[in-house]
């Protein structure tokens, strides 16, 4: 089907002894809003690292619009990591600049607006953001791009309500239509009402992918429920704990 | 009057009775043009394609027109829109009863219940 934006095929990826994926298959279709949800440790980074060719799968396959993740994806994902990468002592202009210079599909006329609605001046240096700002900062810019695929690793982790509000109005104002959206969280009942559909994993596997609706309306009850009973009682196996 | 997404049946769902209570009072009034859907979206902090099925909704219902170059707009007929107002009424009587029923109330004892409610509030 040509709206398949992602496929995984039997992907495993082990660090040294650990197994962090252990035969995940996968499709997500285009123009979707896509949740991946499980514990700490469950393999959703590495999924996402995957997709954006960050580390290569120990066997199986990744693809996205049937091309290996490599320079030709780059330029149609757009990736927001689990944690801070602008070096600390540039300034807001600095990467707006930086990101027009690497991404052609980065809209600078978006991002000057949305950093003008959160206040943020042009000549501050990012060093002087609070951690909240700094997040709101790297998702307008993640998201000023008109990508085929939007890979956001934890964007509301760590962020006040009204912070993770701004976020998740952002990520819905400007996604692309037709680009798909992938999201990784454990904080569910705040992003359910913006997700398609969820995908479950727990211990390197997908247990469970489906609409957020259908889930509902066969479950009785929401997404976020259905997590915290499959993780509260499913997860007894010793595994689940990380450390 | 904001969205609010409460319980845990299917979002869209809960979207399209909210919908419905706004057109029944006249805040998207009979004729007018109705908000596309990504404005409906966005002020709802809901995915598109879920407030688009409650449109769906909507327009199986008979309350939305949609027109091909105009958009969607509230149906003019009055029939239609008075329907749903006591469609939506009853639903709410059903929920009464249903509430009364977990106090040990009969639908008659409730029914009563309201009666004497009226009649305190004519007295006052």
């Amino acid at each position: 089907m040509s709206s398949e934006l992602v496929t995984c095929k039997d992907l495993w990826l082990s660090y040294g002894t650990v197994t962090a994926l252990s035969g995940v298959n996968l499709t997500l279709a285009a123009g979707r809003i896509v949740g991946l949800l499980g514990p700490n440790g469950s393999g959703k980074t590495t999924l996402i690292k995957l997709l954006n060719g960050l580390i290569q799968p120990t066997s199986g396959t990744v693809t996205i619009q049937g091309l290996t993740p490599g320079p030709k994806t780059k330029a149609q994902v757009s990736y927001l990591p689990d944690r801070p990468y602008f070096a600390d002592w540039m300034k807001v202009g600095d990467m707006l600049d930086f990101f027009e210079d690497f991404y052609l599909d980065f809209r600078r006329d978006k991002a000057e607006e949305m950093c003008g609605r959160l206040g943020l001046k042009k000549n501050v240096r990012i060093r002087t953001l609070s951690k909240g700002t700094l997040e709101k900062l790297q998702l307008v810019l993640v998201m000023s791009r008109r990508s085929q695929l939007y890979l956001l690793d934890e964007p509301i982790a760590g962020v006040d309500p009204a912070a993770r509000d701004f976020i998740l109005r952002t990520i819905l104002t400007n996604y692309n239509e037709d680009g798909t959206v992938l999201l990784s969280t454990h904080l569910i009942s705040d992003v359910e009402q913006v997700l398609d559909e969820v995908v479950f994993l727990q211990e390197g596997h997908v247990i469970l992918h489906d609409n957020v609706d259908a889930i509902r309306e066969r479950e009785g009850k929401s997404v976020d429920a259905l997590f915290r009973e499959k993780f509260r009682m499913g997860g007894q196996g010793g595994k689940d704990n990380v450390w | 009057m904001d969205f609010e997404i409460r319980d845990s049946r299917p979002i869209w769902q809960q979207l399209a009775q909210q919908l419905r209570q706004r057109i029944v009072t006249g805040v998207y009034p009979a004729g007018g043009r109705f908000p596309p859907v990504r404005e409906l979206a966005a002020e709802a902090g809901v995915n598109p394609n879920t407030m688009q099925r409650a449109l769906g909704q909507l327009e199986a219902d008979g309350l939305l027109i949609t027109n091909r170059t105009l958009g969607r707009s509230v149906t003019e007929e009055v029939q239609v829109l008075e329907g749903m107002r006591r469609q939506l009424a009853q639903e709410r009587v059903e929920e009464y009863f249903a509430d009364m029923k977990t106090l040990g109330y009969s639908r008659g004892e409730a029914a009563a219940l309201v009666e004497e409610g009226r009649r305190g509030e004519n007295e006052q």
